[in-house]
């Protein structure tokens, strides 16, 4: 199971990546590895306005359907439309090429990346996989 | 893995979609060592079934396996059961494993007055299943009959023989629930590492994976293949499922559930089993509702995306006939969205032959 150092991860097994103010979001190696096969992924629309914890799309697998929840606050500026011809993207590079969607990140007084304090480190994200077996 | 009816059970080994297109194309390998299996033997075992089972397993030969069901006195279903003749006095009924107790103390009951012990022999065997269209060609070289001149390639289907598997004494049947050709293997659970090993060496070569639960169910869903819970439970008769064939009313002596049965028979069934497939990628979900011209008409009892046919399909019970909904506009209403379905003839697929 691949957890990349230089993400923020969410309990909701959802991965972060900052440039910027803008946030790159999909879900974790563990999350696809523990879906199974992901058949359709529904994502939210270009300029939706997301709050972190919400939810704003889902994804569904062979054996289960999920809440896609954002992890961040901000304004959607990208959707992966990959995943509609192809969600099985997701299983086969999660952190890459199964990306799900972008976000304009709320910005703090001093104009950096206002995120949710209750982001997880790799290391952490590890741990909370660890012990949920 | 997964926890299924007090079993730790492999979901998937990896992708599922993978697990079911090798079953269809090559082989794959299922640990059903959860299965249940209920030793009936002596003199009467055969009077006992027919008493106890809506089929007329006495008049099955020794070395063939039927399909049936164990139904409550009010018709509804208990089980549904795979029985195989393993002898003239000797019978092994196969049951789901959540069923296995209920099962087990309905055939005692029933068996009372005959001359027939009741069993359960769950934990004396391992089940290990190889299934598709090169099944055959890998458990052929493994395995040695008993009966004499008889090669596996030349065993019919639905019919099953004691010999061994890599050395090991198992009970080998043409049997499964996936909609190809295969065997199932019942073996000591001490002998079932051995036997799965070899298995998985000689097959791989040909295409041989090792399948999980996800994929058997996707499997037998396109098989339009009922499962217990989903399209077969108490509050159904046989006659729901379009499997009323598996009720014998012909047959001698009386049996639980004939009435009842017998007046279903001609009342025709309370719903209707149908088909569907889904216009979109979304999956329609067991206990999802079936609109026509967007009122209720059923309920979606197992839903897949189907890997051979390439959408999601399902089945359903209707609350009338698929026939009287011809021009109606069909849809599945999954999670307030009302998708588009289609209704289509069971099974979805069947294996060339």
């Amino acid at each position: 199971m691949s957890v990349p150092a230089e993400l923020h991860y969410t309990p909701e097994h959802e991965w972060v990546s900052l440039e910027g103010t803008s946030a790159s979001v999909g879900i974790t190696d563990y999350a696809a590895q523990q879906l199974g096969d992901v058949v359709y992924v529904s994502l939210p629309a270009l300029g939706a306005t997301v709050a972190a914890g919400e939810p704003c799309g889902e994804v569904e697998s062979v054996k289960s359907v999920s809440d896609l929840y954002s992890p961040v606050d901000g304004e959607v500026t990208e959707v992966n439309a990959e995943l509609e011809g192809d969600p099985s993207l997701v299983n086969a590079e999660p952190y890459a090429a199964g990306w799900m969607f972008r976000v304009r990140v709320a910005q703090d007084g001093n104009g950096d990346a206002a995120l949710p304090a209750d982001l997880l480190s790799a290391a952490e994200y590890e741990e909370l996989t660890k012990s949920a077996g | 893995m997964t926890s299924f009816a007090g079993w730790q059970m492999p979901l998937r080994y990896g992708s599922e979609t993978t697990e079911h297109l090798a079953v269809r194309r090559a082989a794959g390998l299922f640990d059903l060592s959860h299965m249940g299996e209920i030793a009936v033997t002596g003199p009467d075992a055969g009077a006992a079934l027919d008493y106890a089972l809506t089929g007329q397993l006495s008049a099955m030969a020794p070395g063939r396996a039927r399909y049936t069901m164990i139904c409550a006195e009010d018709g509804g279903v208990l089980d549904d059961l795979v029985v195989y003749r393993q002898g003239e006095q000797e019978f092994l009924v196969i049951a789901n494993a959540s069923n296995t107790a209920t099962v087990f103390g309905a055939l005692t009951d029933r068996a009372a007055g005959y001359d027939a012990a009741v069993v359960d022999s769950t934990q004396d065997y391992a089940l290990i299943a190889v299934q598709g269209p090169a099944a055959a060609g890998i458990l052929a070289p493994l395995a040695r009959l008993a009966p004499a001149g008889l090669e596996l390639s030349a065993m019919k289907y639905y019919a099953g023989a004691f010999g061994t598997v890599a050395g090991r004494e198992a009970w080998v049947a043409r049997t499964g629930y996936t909609g190809e050709d295969g065997f199932e293997v019942y073996s000591r659970p001490d002998d079932a590492e051995q036997v799965w090993t070899a298995l998985a060496a000689e097959g791989s070569g040909a295409g041989l994976v090792p399948a999980g639960l996800a994929a058997r169910d996707t499997l037998r869903l396109e098989a339009g293949m009922p499962l217990y819970g989903n399209e077969l439970g108490p509050d159904v008769t046989p006659f729901e499922a379009g499997l009323g064939r598996v009720v014998k009313f012909d047959k001698p002596g009386e049996f639980v559930g004939r009435k009842a049965l017998a007046a279903r028979a001609s009342s025709g069934p309370s719903r209707h089993l149908a088909g569907l497939t889904i216009a979109s990628r979304r999956i329609a979900r067991h206990g999802y509702p079936v609109l026509a011209d967007g009122r209720t008409c059923g309920t979606v009892t197992s839903g897949a995306p189907s890997p051979t046919l390439g959408v999601p399909i399902a089945m359903a019970y209707l609350d009338r006939p698929a026939a009287s909904l011809a021009g109606a506009d069909l849809s599945v209403g999954i999670r307030g969205e009302a998708v588009p379905a289609h209704l289509t003839d069971l099974p979805f697929y069947s294996r060339r032959r």
